[in-house]
C-alpha cells in the first residue's frame, strides 16, 4: 500500500490519498493519470491492468486500486 | 424529416399523444414502430444497414454472454478437482472464443461504416497518389449515399458489445428491445452516443403522464429551436458568405468568420441536442447529457471534458484506455524507461493513445484531410499543454493567480480562441483554404472592416446583428445561470404568469424572429453530415 501511496502522490502531491473515495466521480484523476498510473503500477507491482478494468469503481479510491492489484497478483 | 421541419413537429405530436394513451406495457413498442417509420422516411434502403447492425449486435453479444455464463457454470462445478493452471488456461481459451465473437462483429459493423463513409476518400487519395506517378486512368467513385446516422449508431452498437464483453452490462436478450436501443428516433441524427446502462433505465419501463415532465421536455425542445432557428441558421449566412470566397474575404473577414462559425456551430449542436433530451424526457426517458458549458473552460483539456461528452466518453473508454493498456504499449513504455528516462516511459502511453484517439475522433467527423489535420491539430496542443503542465503550475503558485477573476476570464477567453482556430478546419472543408484563411488573419490592413459598415455586405442585415447579439447575451446568461442549477427549476419557482411570459415569450421569439423565408433550408444540423 505503501508504494501505492508514494506512485499516487508523485501523481497529485496536494491530494491526501488516504481519505479520499471519489478520485474518478470528483474528476481529481483524469484519463491520463489513470495511463500514467497503469505504467506505474504495472512497473512497480509486475501485473497487468487492462482496459476492461478500468471503470470508476476499481480507481476511486488507493484502497480500490490497491484491491485491483491484489486480485490482479492472485490471478497471475 | 428534419427536427425544424413541420412534418418533425407533427411527427413528435403524434408520438406524445398515443405514447400516453397505450398501455404502459406497449409504450417502447409503440416507440420502436415510430422509430421505424422516421427511419424508413429518411430512406428505405437505410433500413438495411442498420437492420443489419442491429442483428450482428444483438447476436454477438448474446453469444458472448451465453459463454461467459457457461464459463462460470463450469468453473463452479469443475473447481475443486482443477489445478490454478488449468483455469488459467481454460478461461484464456474460452476468452479467446468470445473475442472472437467481439472482434468479428466489429469488423462487420466498421466494414460497413468504413466502405460507406470512407470510399471515395480513399478512391480519391488513390489517384491522386496514380497521377503523381504518371498513370493517366483514374479509379471511378463509389458514390455511396451515407445512412442516416451511422456514424452514431454504429459506435453505440459497438459500445454495448465491448460492454457485455467485459462484462459490465448483461445481454439484453430480446431482439425487439435491442433495435429500440440502436434506433432510438431522436437521438439517431446526432447522437448523444448512449450506453446501454444508462438508456436501457427508462427506455423501456412504462411511464404515466406526468404534466411536469411533460412540460420539461417541451421546454427544452423549446430551447433548442431558439438556439438551431434563431441564432445558428441566422449567422449561417454569413459564415457561408465568408468561408465561400477565401480570396475575397480573408484576413479580419476570416477572423469574423472563424468566430461567426464556432457560435454557429455551438447553437446548432448544443439545440440539435437540446431537442433530442427534451424530446425523450417528454416521453419519461433519460438521454445522458453531452455539453457542460464547455465556453466556460480554461484550458482546452478541460472543454474536450465538457463538450459532446458521449463521443469524448466513447473514445476514451473503448480507443484510448485499450490502446493505452495493451501488451504492446506498455512494453514500449518500459524499453523507454530503461533506454531514456522515467519521465519519457511514464508520458509515452500518453502520447502514442492520444495520437491514435485523435486521428481516430478527426476521421469519424469525416472522410477527408481536415477533419484528420483537426484531429492531429487538436492533439498537438493537448500534448504541449501536458508538457508545460509543471510550468503552469509553478507560475500559479508563484504568483497565485488561480483566484483571481481577471485571471480565470483571461482563460477561459483563451481557450475560446484556441477552439475558434482549431474549428476553421472544420469549418473551411480543405486544409490549405484553412491555412490561406488563418495566414491571413497575420497579415490583414482590413480590420476597419468591423466598425466601417461592411460586415453589412455579408447577408446579415443591422437587423440580423441585433437580434444575433441579444441571442447570444441571453446563451450566455441562461448557461452562467445553470452553474447553480438547474433553470427550469429556477423558472418554475416563479409565479405563474412570470412562467407564462418567459415560455410564451420565448415561443413568440423562436416564431418571429426565427430564419425562416424563401432559400432558408433547415435540413442542415451541421453534426448530421457526421
Amino acid at each position: 500500500m505503501e508504494e501505492l501511496l508514494r506512485i499516487l502522490s508523485d501523481l497529485h502531491p496536494d491530494v491526501d490519498f488516504e481519505t479520499q473515495e471519489n478520485l474518478i466521480d470528483d474528476m481529481i484523476l483524469d484519463s491520463f493519470d489513470i495511463v500514467t498510473l497503469i505504467s506505474e503500477i504495472s512497473e512497480s507491482f509486475d501485473v497487468t491492468i487492462s482496459a476492461e478494468h478500468i471503470i470508476p469503481e476499481n480507481f476511486n479510491s488507493a484502497k480500490a486500486m490497491y484491491e485491483l492489484i491484489q486480485k490482479l497478483e492472485d490471478e497471475e | 424529416m428534419l427536427f425544424t421541419s413541420y412534418e418533425f413537429i407533427g411527427f413528435a405530436m403524434l408520438l406524445l399523444i398515443a405514447y400516453y394513451c397505450c398501455p404502459k406495457k406497449y409504450q417502447w413498442v409503440l416507440l420502436l414502430m415510430f422509430s421505424c417509420a422516421f427511419y424508413y422516411i429518411a430512406g428505405p434502403v437505410y433500413l438495411i444497414y442498420i437492420f443489419i447492425t442491429i442483428i450482428t449486435t444483438y447476436f454477438a453479444a448474446c453469444m458472448i454472454e451465453k459463454n461467459a455464463d457457461r464459463q462460470s457454470e463450469y468453473l463452479k462445478i469443475h473447481k475443486a478437482e482443477m489445478s490454478k493452471e488449468e483455469k488459467k488456461s481454460y478461461k484464456l481459451h474460452e476468452k479467446h472464443i468470445r473475442a472472437g465473437w467481439k472482434i468479428g462483429c466489429i469488423v462487420i459493423n466498421i466494414g460497413i461504416l468504413a466502405v460507406v463513409k470512407y470510399a471515395d476518400f480513399l478512391i480519391d487519395n488513390a489517384n491522386s497518389i496514380l497521377t503523381s506517378f504518371g498513370y493517366t486512368g483514374k479509379l471511378s467513385f463509389a458514390s455511396l449515399a451515407l445512412p442516416l446516422g451511422i456514424s452514431f449508431y454504429t459506435l453505440q452498437a459497438i459500445g454495448y458489445l465491448i460492454d457485455v464483453y467485459r462484462g459490465t452490462v448483461r445481454a439484453e436478450r430480446n431482439l425487439f428491445k435491442f433495435a429500440l436501443f440502436i434506433s432510438f428516433f431522436p437521438q439517431l441524427i446526432q447522437g448523444p452516443i448512449s450506453r446501454f446502462d444508462s438508456l436501457s433505465k427508462t427506455l423501456y419501463s412504462g411511464h404515466t403522464f406526468d404534466i411536469k415532465t411533460v412540460s420539461y421536455g417541451l421546454q427544452r425542445v423549446l430551447w433548442g429551436f431558439f438556439k438551431k432557428v434563431v441564432i445558428a441558421d441566422r449567422i449561417l449566412a454569413g459564415v457561408q458568405t465568408i468561408i465561400g470566397d477565401i480570396q475575397t474575404y480573408n484576413g479580419a473577414y476570416a477572423f469574423v468568420g472563424m468566430i461567426f462559425y464556432t457560435i454557429e456551430l455551438y447553437a446548432d449542436f448544443t439545440g440539435g441536442i437540446d431537442i433530442t433530451i427534451g424530446i425523450a424526457q417528454s416521453l419519461g426517458i433519460t438521454v445522458q447529457e453531452n455539453f457542460i458549458r464547455p465556453y466556460f473552460s480554461k484550458s482546452l483539456k478541460e472543454y474536450w471534458r465538457r463538450w459532446h461528452i458521449s463521443m469524448c466518453n466513447w473514445f476514451r473508454d473503448y480507443i484510448f484506455y485499450p490502446v493505452s493498456s495493451s501488451r504492446l504499449i506498455q512494453k514500449v513504455s518500459k524499453f523507454s524507461r530503461k533506454k531514456f528516462s522515467a519521465a519519457i516511459g511514464k508520458h509515452l502511453p500518453i502520447y502514442i493513445s492520444s495520437f491514435v484517439v485523435w486521428f481516430a475522433t478527426g476521421i469519424w467527423h469525416g472522410a477527408s484531410w481536415n477533419f484528420i489535420v483537426w484531429g492531429l491539430a487538436n492533439w498537438f496542443v493537448l500534448m504541449v499543454s501536458e508538457e508545460l503542465e509543471p510550468v503552469y503550475l509553478r507560475f500559479h503558485n508563484r504568483f497565485h493567480l488561480n483566484t483571481n477573476f481577471l485571471y480565470r476570464l483571461y482563460l477561459i477567453g483563451r481557450t475560446v480562441m484556441l477552439v475558434c482556430c482549431l474549428n476553421m478546419f472544420d469549418c473551411y472543408s480543405s486544409v490549405s483554404d484553412t491555412l490561406t484563411a488563418f495566414g491571413s488573419m497575420f497579415t490583414a490592413s482590413n480590420w476597419h472592416i468591423i466598425w466601417d459598415g461592411a460586415l453589412l455586405n455579408i447577408g446579415l442585415t443591422m437587423a440580423d446583428y441585433c437580434i444575433l447579439l441579444a441571442g447570444i447575451i441571453l446563451l450566455i446568461a441562461v448557461s452562467a445561470a445553470g452553474r447553480s442549477g438547474g433553470v427550469r427549476d429556477k423558472i418554475s419557482m416563479k409565479p405563474y404568469p412570470v412562467r407564462l411570459c418567459i415560455w410564451f415569450g420565448l415561443f413568440l421569439i423562436v416564431i418571429i424572429m426565427g430564419a425562416y423565408g424563401v432559400g432558408y433550408d433547415a435540413s442542415q444540423f451541421i453534426y448530421n453530415r457526421f
